[in-house]
C-alpha cells in the first residue's frame, strides 16, 4: 500500500473562503452609529425603507432624535437655517461633525457643545432629546427646514434626471417621513411627534418595523 | 517565477548539486488565516434584513376644529389601548344617562394572537364584507378574469364602501408603541381601509380605569 501524504490539498476550501469573503465584503453596507439604541416592534409590512428620508426616532424613554438622509450640502444648509433661527454660530469643524452624524437628540443650545465632542463621548452625553412641546418646538423647526432642504435638493435632482431624458417620478424625489419608535416607548410620546408632523400638514408617516410572518400567507 | 537560485557560495568541491533546488510553493498559511478571519468578521456583522416600514396615513388636521362635526358612521368599532391590554366597543359611544336614552357603552376586552377572543377573530367577523369580496377578487385575478389595475381599484372601493368596517383607535397614557403597532398590524391583516387614530375622551378613560384597576 502506497504511503499517502499527511497533507491535504486545501485549495478548494481556500477558494471558497475567498469567494465568501468577497461576497460578504461587497454585500455588506456599514451602518453608521445612531445616537440611541431603538428596538422596533414587528409587523407584517414588507415595504422596504425608502432612500430619501427624514427620520424621527423615539427611544424607550421617550427622547426624540432627528436624522435625515441626503447629501452633505443639504445637511449643511439645514444647520445653517437652524443656526440663523436660533441665533447660533457654528465653526466649520462643527458643521463637518454635524454632517457626519446619522442622528442626534439634543437641545439647540447644547448643539455647539455636543458637536465638539468625539463620537465616542457623544454616547454618554446626557440629553433630554429634542424639545417638541408647544412652547419650545425645536423638532418642528428641524422637520420644517429639513423638509424644505430635501425638497429643493430633490427638485434639482428631478430636473437633472429630466435633462438626461429619463422620465422620473416626482414622488421619488420627495422626502419620506419615518418614525422609528421603540416598542417600549409610551405611545403618548410618539403622538407628540405625530402631531408635529400633522401640524406641518405632513400626514403620510411610516413606522419602522422588523418583519414578521404574515398569517394570511401559506407556509 | 518564485524560484530563486541560491547564490552559490563555494561548496561545489564535493561534486554535489550546486544549489539546493528550492520549492516553488509559497507558504500561504498566513494569508488563509487572514482570509478566514475576515470571513468570520463579515459573516458575524452582516445583517441581511433591511428594516421595513409600515405606512400609515393620518387624516389632515382640520383648520378650524370647532366647525368639524363628526359624521355618523354606521359600521365602526373603537379600540381602546391600555398598557398591554386592548378594549373595544362597537358603534358610537353612549355615556351613562345619555340624552338619547341608549344603554351606556360597556367595554369588551380582546387579546392579541390568533385564537379565541382575539382581535384577529373579531375583525374577521366584522369585516367579512371586505374579506369575502377580496376572496372573489383574488379568484378572479388568478383566473385572469380581471386586470391588476382593476383588482387594486376594486379592493380600494371595497375597503372604503359603506359596508366596510371603520376603525377608531384611542390610546390611554400608558399604552406603548408596541401595542399601537400590533393593533395597526392586525388591522392590516384584516384589510381595514379606514383607520383613524383619534384622541381619547375622559369618559372612555374612566371606563378603562374601571376595567384595569380590578
Amino acid at each position: 500500500m502506497p504511503k499517502s501524504s499527511p497533507s491535504i490539498d486545501m485549495t478548494p476550501m481556500v477558494d471558497l473562503a475567498f469567494l465568501l469573503v468577497t461576497f460578504f465584503m461587497l454585500s455588506s453596507s456599514f451602518r453608521s452609529d445612531e445616537a440611541a439604541v431603538i428596538d422596533t416592534p414587528s409587523s407584517i409590512s414588507d415595504m422596504i425603507i425608502p432612500e430619501n428620508v427624514i427620520m424621527v426616532s423615539i427611544d424607550k424613554d421617550g427622547r426624540k432624535f432627528f436624522g435625515m438622509s441626503g447629501k452633505d450640502e443639504v445637511k449643511t444648509r439645514l444647520l445653517g437655517s437652524m443656526a440663523k433661527k436660533y441665533n447660533l454660530k457654528f465653526t466649520n469643524e462643527q458643521v463637518k461633525e454635524f454632517v457626519k452624524m446619522t442622528n442626534f437628540g439634543c437641545d439647540m443650545k447644547e448643539m455647539p457643545a455636543y458637536l465638539n465632542l468625539s463620537s465616542a463621548e457623544r454616547k454618554n452625553f446626557k440629553t433630554t432629546g429634542i424639545p417638541a412641546d408647544s412652547l419650545n418646538n425645536q423638532l418642528k423647526d428641524w422637520i420644517w427646514y429639513g423638509n424644505l432642504e430635501a425638497l429643493s435638493a430633490g427638485e434639482e435632482a428631478f430636473l437633472e434626471a429630466t435633462d438626461k431624458g429619463l422620465e422620473p417620478e416626482a414622488n421619488d424625489f420627495k422626502p419620506k417621513f419615518i418614525l422609528k419608535v421603540d416598542g417600549k416607548a409610551v405611545y403618548v410620546r410618539a403622538k407628540q411627534v405625530i402631531d408635529v408632523f400633522r401640524d406641518l400638514n405632513l400626514n403620510n408617516l411610516n413606522f419602522v418595523t422588523s418583519l414578521e410572518h404574515d398569517p394570511r400567507k401559506k407556509e | 517565477m518564485a524560484e530563486i537560485a541560491e547564490s552559490g557560495g563555494g561548496g561545489h568541491d564535493k561534486g554535489k548539486k550546486r544549489a539546493k533546488k528550492q520549492s516553488t510553493k509559497v507558504d500561504m498559511t498566513p494569508m488563509v488565516d487572514l482570509a478566514f478571519l475576515l470571513l468570520t468578521f463579515f459573516v458575524l456583522t452582516a445583517t441581511f434584513s433591511k428594516p421595513k416600514v409600515m405606512s400609515l396615513v393620518y387624516p389632515a388636521k382640520p383648520k378650524d376644529i370647532e366647525k368639524v362635526d363628526i359624521p355618523e358612521v354606521n359600521n365602526a368599532i373603537t379600540f381602546l389601548l391600555a398598557e398591554d391590554r386592548i378594549f373595544y366597543y362597537e358603534g358610537a359611544f353612549y355615556p351613562e344617562g345619555n340624552a338619547k336614552g341608549k344603554p351606556a357603552t360597556t367595554l369588551e376586552e380582546a387579546n392579541f394572537g390568533g385564537g379565541e377572543g382575539s382581535v384577529r377573530e373579531l375583525l374577521a367577523k366584522l369585516n367579512h364584507f371586505v374579506l369575502e369580496k377580496k376572496v372573489t377578487l383574488d379568484a378572479d385575478l388568478t383566473s385572469k378574469k380581471i386586470a391588476d389595475s382593476t383588482y387594486t381599484r376594486m379592493i380600494r372601493e371595497a375597503k372604503s364602501a359603506n359596508e366596510a368596517l371603520k376603525v377608531l383607535i384611542k390610546t390611554d397614557n400608558d399604552a406603548t408603541c408596541k401595542n399601537f403597532i400590533d393593533l395597526i398590524d392586525e388591522l392590516k391583516i384584516a384589510d381595514i381601509g379606514v383607520i383613524a387614530p383619534v384622541d381619547i375622551m375622559q369618559s372612555e378613560l374612566d371606563l378603562i380605569k374601571a376595567k384595569t384597576v380590578k
